[in-house]
């Protein structure tokens, strides 16, 4: 019951903004989102740690192909949950000052694509996660190419194109793993246990492996990510990079490894190698980046690739990083574009060499902001570090060589964030910042709240380790004992 | 007493939070009772802990539980009392409490008084974590968060983008170091299957020496001490940190964090013992930043600057020392090094303060008039870096000559000019300073002021460290019994007994100790010559300087070097990266096949529009609306 109020209670709140066209659009959005937020800690506190799938619901929609409605959650959904709703309030708030036209629609889009997502995490049949996945692009494209910058039409375009081209390609990989089950199913367990030769399962991979890679993006399928964060209205910039991300890292965990280990032995390296190239390439892109979106956007890439490097390692600790990794990133994303907008919003410009000296105006606001620095460059007591750590040490078990070169992030991430903060928020203060007021009393407690999540996670990063672990192991033991048969 | 052990770091961390949150409302007295109250309460607890220790009382590790279990991989939150972290307490705790006293008089006009005493006191904090944690992961978050500290403090003063560029460089060539320590830990994790001390050292213990995989990771954990501990090649940014206040100096860049180094290898000395490669690696590059800061330091004219380079010398008189396998050597000259260095960079601080910010010691001369108090403890720790009898220093240093010569006589000549040059440039700097006649401007003369008693207190008290703290190891040459080796033995027992060590005999030792002075000798009296009889003042051109002199003045050359290998590469990649990699060919490729496809189904024109976004997302649309009305019926 409670994985379906997760799903409904957004997509009747959007419903409801879309009939109504209510002028209140902001505020019911944000009460409907905080609500979400609620059902999403009762179900984390009714969890129960094990590795079995929990608060379940099953309906029945087309019997003859074997789609049924099927959702819910194991300690892996749930923290991506759990994600999605305590960033969407977030997400709704950083768009309140814009007074967009048509707000309702603006706000019952951004709900839809929440239900989307909380679909993409839950859904325990194949057919359904597809029907979400693609369910989320719906709006998102509204989003980008109603309410975007000057480009958006193009970026948008390409963007759609692209990722519609990927999944074109899961599709192709679902409808195989179908006709190989039994009396034909698209049941999560029953394509799980689809049983393939080695040859197929690399077509299935690869089939699967393009849709996510081009969502994530891995390098060098990324060239849509930067254009698309920076033209986007900040609330989708913060949905792709927080959380529509996370739908295919999450895809990885879902099904590439459980259903295709024997290609993720003979190809893993290929993709790793791939990830790496792109943790470096994009790290030094973001050193020479002038806008503030774009140099967010290309270290996301970085991140990014880490994470599909930790995923691919195939050992406990790149799971379990990349699953804390997905958690802090999200925060840290959502984090970093907020703040970059309220630069945007005070000054009128996000080009990083006409900021400056904000620090002497807005020593608050400067605070916060190094904290999310902080948790993105991975210091020790933050979030960052503990996800960083793990995949760091996933990918080195997996090849000493691959590791220490993905190690290097530590020093390109401290070189371009630092770069960044020192140039927008230090030295002396120029024409656009002078008159920089510092956060207020309600900005302070917003931000606050990711402070407060950054250091709980730092500092108690078994609690949330702990949810997924039973899960992780779950994946993680028929693909270690194929490799090992 | 052992179990209030907890409260070490904590007071600290609780010290940072008042002043952090409070800074806006609180008074200048109550941050300085909280700041200053916090450390002297975990210095407390530290002696308190440390008579146990003297008294008999075994290591012991307090533990909190597990911090996290990430499958195979997890880490315990403990602390590791024993007789090596209770000492680095006493040193962080005691000389910091004294740092915190003199900032209360050195800040005192500072607009950012409270943020700077938080950051001193997250400092603190950090550096406890370091080493008071019971494996690599504390060891390492404590590391991370003295780098971040310090790189809080040398930017300080963030109105100037000078400052803000020396904090930058220190963060990132810390990290540097970084990838090196944190790639060892995977190692050790890796090799032992765990990262806390006691498991890794008894599997070490085990071990044969010379084993590929202990060599690695030594290495690579030197590495990291390079960075952290102002090594070759990672030594540059200490000299450029001096940009921050000169009470972070003295604290950060002189006796607590660039220590950190050797604290790191004589935890780990099982390990390092096992690697004899290792450690020949460590006692050149030692010896090398030894001569190379000393070298660097004999031409320098900003006090701070002589001082640093000074720092960055005498860390490589450590590591040599720990190279060759005398760790409570190192210890000891780490110890005596805290007390004089931590001296000398308040008393440049306090003439600083009285020259109203002027570091240019050409512009000095005559102080000893002005600022008795700081010239008498300047002169202390004067006699205790240059190591004449019986000052501190004198102790330390010969021990690690005598350690040298057991192990080679060439190093052994290469320290003692090591020890000549250091001798020439702190009598330069020291006579420059206090003697002769003034040579700044009308104005500063006419301000010279002693500092106030918060200031000069701290002062006499390390000016008294400094002169007898030799006396905690005399050796037994000098009837002594080596006080602090006995005491450090429990940690280092594993090694000792891998380690074949024959003491030199004691008319070795006698005539080491005689050239060592008669070698300092003769540099004060160089000195004396040039810059108090002769009163020579060194020139503001270059035009007239040898090119060794030119070498020295430029700092070798070495920021120069580094900038064109690294930094000019690596911006020229990232630039090319971006504007014809990224911009031009992956996009261009992507850009191109989506063209392709829109010529076809412009070809097509299946709908009227001929917009394939529009045509495709009709689709996708349709699809999912059909399948949503198919469910909801």
């Amino acid at each position: 019951m409670i994985t379906i109020s997760l799903l409904c209670l957004p997509l009747l709140a959007a419903i409801f903004l879309l009939i109504s066209r209510s002028a209140m659009a902001k505020q019911i959005a944000l009460v409907a989102t905080i609500a979400e937020l609620v059902i999403a800690v009762v179900a984390a506190v009714q969890f129960v740690q094990n590795s079995s799938v929990q608060f379940l619901a099953n309906y029945s929609w087309i019997p003859s192909l074997g789609i049924d409605f099927k959702v819910g959650m194991d300690g892996i959904s749930l923290l991506l949950v759990l994600l999605t709703a305590f960033l969407m309030p977030f997400i709704v708030h950083v768009s309140f000052k814009k007074n967009y036209d048509k707000e309702w629609a603006f706000y019952a889009l951004l709900l839809l694509a929440q239900s989307g997502l909380i679909g993409v995490f839950t859904s325990l049949n194949g057919f359904l996660f597809y029907f979400f996945w693609e369910a989320v692009l719906i709006p998102v494209y509204f989003l980008a190419i109603l309410w975007g910058g000057e480009r958006r039409v193009a970026v948008t375009f390409k963007f759609f194109i692209y990722t519609v081209l990927g999944s074109f390609f899961m599709l192709l990989g679902f409808i195989y793993l179908y006709l190989q089950t039994p009396g034909g199913s698209f049941d999560m367990a029953a394509l799980q246990s689809v049983q393939l030769d080695r040859e197929a399962q690399g077509w299935v991979f690869w089939a699967f492996f393009i849709a996510f890679a081009i969502k994530m993006p891995v390098f060098p399928f990324h060239t849509w990510q930067p254009d698309m964060y920076a033209e986007s209205p900040v609330s989708v910039t913060m949905l792709l990079s927080a959380l529509m991300v996370k739908m295919a890292v999450y895809g990885v965990f879902r099904w590439i490894l459980p259903v295709t280990p024997l290609a993720v032995e003979d190809w893993g390296n290929v993709v790793i190698i791939l990830s790496v190239t792109g943790i470096i390439y994009a790290s030094c892109i973001a050193i020479v980046q002038k806008n503030l979106r774009r140099l967010v956007a290309y270290a996301s890439i970085a991140h990014v690739g880490l994470m599909s490097a930790g995923v691919f390692s195939m050992n406990a600790e790149g799971l379990q990083g990349t699953m804390f990794q997905m958690l802090s990133h999200g925060i840290g994303a959502v984090a970093l574009f907020y703040v970059i907008e309220m630069i945007y919003e005070k000054t009128g410009t996000m080009e990083i060499a006409s900021l400056g000296g904000i620090t002497s105006k807005a020593p608050v606001f400067a605070t916060i902001f190094l904290i999310f620095i902080l948790s993105t460059i991975a210091m020790p007591l933050t979030n960052g570090f503990w996800g960083e750590f793990l995949l760091l040490l996933g990918v080195y078990k997996y090849s000493m060589v691959l590791g220490t070169i993905s190690t290097l992030t530590i020093v390109l991430g401290a070189v371009y964030m630092l770069r960044m903060y020192q140039a927008s928020m230090l030295g002396k203060t120029s024409a656009v910042t002078q008159s920089f007021t510092d956060v207020t009393l309600q900005e302070g407690i917003i931000l606050s709240v990711i402070v407060v999540v950054i250091f709980w996670m730092g500092v108690q990063p078994s609690v949330f380790i702990d949810i997924a672990k039973p899960a992780i192991e779950n994946i993680l033991s028929p693909v270690t004992q194929t490799v090992i048969n | 007493m052992i179990n209030a052990a907890w409260l070490i770091p904590l007071l600290p961390l609780v010290g940072f939070l008042i002043n952090a949150l409070g800074k806006k409302w609180l008074s200048k007295n109550i941050v300085s009772v909280v700041a200053c109250g916090s450390v002297l309460g975990s210095f407390v607890i530290a002696a308190g802990i440390f008579i146990g220790l003297l008294g008999g009382a075994g290591a012991q590790t307090l533990s909190l539980g597990e911090l996290m279990n990430a499958g195979g991989f997890s880490v315990s939150l403990s602390l590791l009392i024993d007789p090596l972290s209770v000492l680095m307490t006493l040193i962080i705790t005691g000389i910091g409490f004294f740092i915190h006293v003199y900032s209360v008089g050195y800040m005192s006009h500072d607009e950012g008084f409270a943020r700077y005493f938080s950051y001193l006191n997250l400092f603190v904090f950090s550096m406890l974590m370091l080493v008071l944690g019971a494996n690599y992961i504390l060891m390492f978050v404590g590391w991370e968060g003295v780098g971040f500290c310090s790189y809080l403090l040398i930017g300080f003063w963030f109105g100037d983008n000078a400052n803000n560029d020396a904090a930058k460089k220190a963060f990132v060539m810390n990290r540097i170091g970084d990838v090196g320590f944190l790639t060892g830990i995977f190692l050790i994790f890796i090799t032992f299957g765990s990262i806390e001390y006691a498991q890794v050292f008894s599997s070490a213990a085990a071990m044969p020496a010379g084993l590929a995989v202990i060599t690695t990771i030594t290495l690579l954990l030197f590495i990291g001490a390079t960075g952290k501990s102002a090594q070759i090649p990672l030594f540059t940014w200490l000299p450029d940190a001096m940009a921050g206040p000169t009470p972070v100096s003295a604290l950060i860049h002189a006796a607590t964090m660039v220590t950190a180094g050797i604290y790191m290898i004589v935890r780990s000395n099982i390990l390092f013992t096992l690697a004899p490669i290792t450690m020949e690696v460590i006692t050149y590059v030692g010896v090398a930043t030894a001569l190379l800061g000393a070298f660097v330091a004999i031409t320098q004219n900003d006090i701070k600057k002589v001082l640093a380079y000074s720092t960055v010398s005498q860390l490589g008189y450590m590591f040599v020392a720990v190279g060759v396998g005398a760790y409570s050597t190192g210890m000891f000259h780490l110890i005596t090094h805290a007390f004089f260095k931590a001296l000398l960079f308040l008393g440049a601080g306090s003439v600083i303060h009285a020259m109203s910010g002027e570091q240019d010691i050409r512009k000095m001369g005559g102080l000893k008039k002005d600022l008795p108090v700081t010239y008498l403890t300047f002169l202390a720790g004067v006699l205790a870096i240059v190591g004449l009898p019986p000052f501190s220093g004198f102790f330390s240093k010969d021990e690690i000559l005598a350690k040298v010569f057991e192990h080679s006589t060439v190093l052994a000549v290469v320290m003692v000019i090591t020890f000549m040059m250091t001798a020439f440039y702190i009598f330069r700097m020291f006579f420059l300073v206090f003697f002769g006649g003034f040579r700044g401007s009308e104005k500063q003369k006419s301000h010279l002021h002693e500092s106030p008693a918060v200031m000069t207190a701290p002062l006499i008290v390390l000016a008294v460290l400094a002169v007898a703290g030799g006396f905690i190891n005399v050796p037994e040459t000098l009837f002594g019994h080596h006080a602090l080796a006995n005491f450090l033995e429990p940690v280092l027992r594993p090694s000792l007994a891998i380690i074949f060590s024959e003491e030199p005999s004691h008319a070795t030792e006698y005539m080491l100790m005689a050239i060592a002075i008669a070698g300092t000798l003769v540099m004060f009296a160089v000195a004396y010559s040039r810059y108090l009889t002769k009163s020579h003042v060194p020139a503001a051109s270059e035009k007239e300087q040898s090119f060794l002199y030119r070498l020295s003045s430029r700092k070798g050359y070495i920021d120069e070097f580094y900038d064109m290998i690294i930094r000019k590469p690596l911006d020229w990649i990232s630039s090319v990266l971006n504007d014809v990699f990224d911009k031009n060919i992956f996009d261009r490729i992507v850009n191109s096949v989506g063209e392709l496809v829109v010529v076809g189904s412009g070809v097509a024109r299946l709908l009227q529009t001929g917009k394939l976004g529009f045509y495709l997302f009709i689709m996708v649309a349709g699809i999912t609306a059909m399948l949503f009305f198919n469910f909801m019926f």
